[in-house]
């Protein structure tokens, strides 16, 4: 246990001067800002379709919701993975690395627990900042309803699902780049297996669900399928939910065993 | 407990098909320097990383401190510092924050690391990139690195690589001091043989997988014995007579005739006799061989 907190504590020291820990913090930054920036200045557009304030909320929050779920949050999933991985490869550290006096099984569990950490504070921060931006355009367009609907319960759910969808991305994008030390093998497949995601789960193909890279995008599809029913109710863990998580415990595993076999250079 | 720091037991180690190490029997007393020796490709590097577990050995075939690595891997690499291959160092941190993140893994007080800086001369650069060191300081850095733990062991592969003399010299005295005053087992690695015979108590030679020469430096220079060189005009006859006068005759080729040393006033003799048996001697001489040299037969041997 304590090897594998030193191993995590040493992994954020290690790359809190790197873009891959920032990005996470700026991606959602960046984003919601540039969302709330267009609901405040295009205000007026927006209030003539007189949204009630829990639509207003589906409208704000999506847009924020549908590129994250859809391309950024895969992306971003892929250079993380890469990031984390290729701060030992760029250096040529595995072998200082591997022979520290550190249990393997803690040096691979934490680079894991820190890209996981790293996947959620970004997405927790998307949550905070759609919340947070969203009484912030009330405060300043008083006309808004933002404050007739509080969305923290939908909002949590949405993004939990988000989190839990792209965790069978992250163990996938982690063994590519634990195992190959280039950009573009990684991100290739990434690329390629995301577009695909979302074309399967778009044309509602029948084992989309078993793609890794179509889950967020399903999670996202199903509720907005759901909107009919009260939105509160959004179970969290649907199938691809399952599927995901399936796929990060056992890709997480086999990525050990595949460092473990691994001579290291 | 065993009198070995490091002791390999007919260590055999292969990528595919292609064996890298052969039935290497590596005996590394407590407290020596020990000089392991070999061209580019002998399967140093190869080896250091067995040691450290990077590269999988057989089982019992490794033994740190008495102990088989394989099952005692954490405890071995405890008492271990490295410095393998080229310098292993994160370009985006500073030196001091490269020496930190060691102490962070290591928990080690991170007071050691102006210490640390101080020893390798890098104090002044300590807040730079390690990207932006020059190699020699990189160098310098990945023995700081090895050293922050206090091992009682060290591996260092080819840590002169890329210094500069002064910075040579200094490594130099610094493993002599970690070795005598702190009671360290340093093996370092290295092509040239000047360079560890100044500071190794032991010598291992190594190509192409196979130790072919292990004992102290003593052992090394006795290996390398003066001769006599004497060139004459009537070899047949020479050899006669020094068979008669008890000299032992090592070679002889075309009119050059080599036969061990004994001392100055022998030599001498040699030359009257040769001289009043009416044979024309060119040239005589005394041969040695340097280490250079002896480390070159015995690696081409092969």
């Amino acid at each position: 246990m304590r090897s594998l907190y030193i191993s995590f504590i040493s992994e954020f020291y290690k790359s809190r001067k790197t873009l891959a820990f920032w990005a996470a913090v700026i991606v959602p930054l960046i984003i919601c800002g540039l969302i709330a920036f267009g609901y405040y200045t295009s205000s007026e557009k927006i209030l003539k379709y007189n949204y009630a304030g829990m639509m207003l909320w589906f409208r704000y929050s999506s847009a924020a919701l549908g590129v994250m779920g859809m391309l950024i949050l895969p992306f971003y999933v892929m250079f993380m993975a890469f990031s984390v991985n290729n701060i030992e490869h760029k250096n040529d550290t595995w072998k200082t690395l591997f022979s520290q006096p550190l249990n393997k099984f803690s040096i691979y569990a934490a680079k894991y627990l820190y890209a996981t950490m790293l996947l959620l504070i970004c997405i927790l921060l998307f949550a905070l900042l759609t919340y947070s931006t969203g009484y912030l355009l009330q405060a300043l367009v008083p006309k808004y309803t933002f404050n007739d609907y509080n969305p923290a319960i939908i909002l949590t759910k949405f993004y939990s699902k988000l989190f839990l969808a792209s965790l069978g991305i992250l163990s996938l994008q982690f063994i590519l780049s634990l195992v190959w030390s280039d950009f573009l093998k990684p991100m290739g497949i990434g690329f390629v297996g995301t577009i695909m995601g979302i074309i399967t789960a778009n044309v509602g193909w029948k084992y989309a669900y078993l793609i890794p890279y179509s889950a967020p995008t399903l999670a996202l599809r199903m509720t907005a399928a759901s909107k009919g029913a009260r939105p509160e109710d959004l179970p969290i863990f649907t199938q691809e939910v399952w599927v995901s998580l399936t796929y990060g415990l056992v890709l997480f595993i086999a990525g050990y065993f595949i460092l473990a076999k691994k001579n290291i250079k | 407990m065993s009198q070995f720091a490091i002791e390999t037991v007919g260590l055999n180690y292969h990528f595919g098909s292609q064996v890298v190490v052969k039935d290497l029997s590596l005996q590394v007393p407590k407290g020596s320097i020990y000089g392991f020796l070999g061209p580019n490709g002998a399967g140093k590097t190869t080896t250091i990383k067995i040691l450290l577990n990077l590269l999988k050995s057989p089982a019992d075939t490794v033994f740190i401190f008495g102990k088989e690595i394989n099952s005692h891997r954490i405890a071995s690499l405890s008492k271990m510092g490295s410095l393998v291959e080229q310098p292993a160092i994160y370009g985006h941190l500073s030196g001091k924050e490269n020496l930190t993140n060691r102490c962070l893994l290591l928990g080690i007080n991170k007071g050691k690391v102006a210490e640390m800086l101080s020893l390798v001369g890098l104090s002044e650069a300590a807040n730079k990139k390690a990207g932006k060191y020059s190699l020699g300081m990189k160098q310098r850095l990945g023995i700081a690195l090895s050293l922050i733990s206090d091992p009682e062991l060290l591996l260092l592969d080819e840590p002169t690589n890329g210094l500069d003399p002064n910075g040579i010299i200094e490594i130099r005295n610094l493993m002599i001091e970690l070795a005598t005053k702190h009671h360290k087992t340093i093996l370092v690695s290295s092509h040239l043989l000047a360079e560890i015979e100044r500071t190794a108590t032991h010598v291992g030679i190594i190509n192409k997988g196979q130790l072919l020469f292990q004992g102290t430096i003593n052992e090394l220079h006795d290996l390398s014995k003066p001769i006599v060189k004497i060139e004459t005009d009537k070899i047949e006859a020479a050899q006669h007579i020094l068979s008669i006068h008890g000299a032992e005759i090592l070679k002889e080729t075309g009119h050059t005739i080599y036969i061990s040393y004994k001392n100055k006033a022998d030599v001498g003799q040699i030359n009257t006799l040769l001289v009043q048996n009416g044979l024309t001697v060119y040239s005589i001489g005394i041969e040695r061989k340097d280490l250079e040299h002896l480390f070159l037969d015995i690696t081409s041997k092969n």
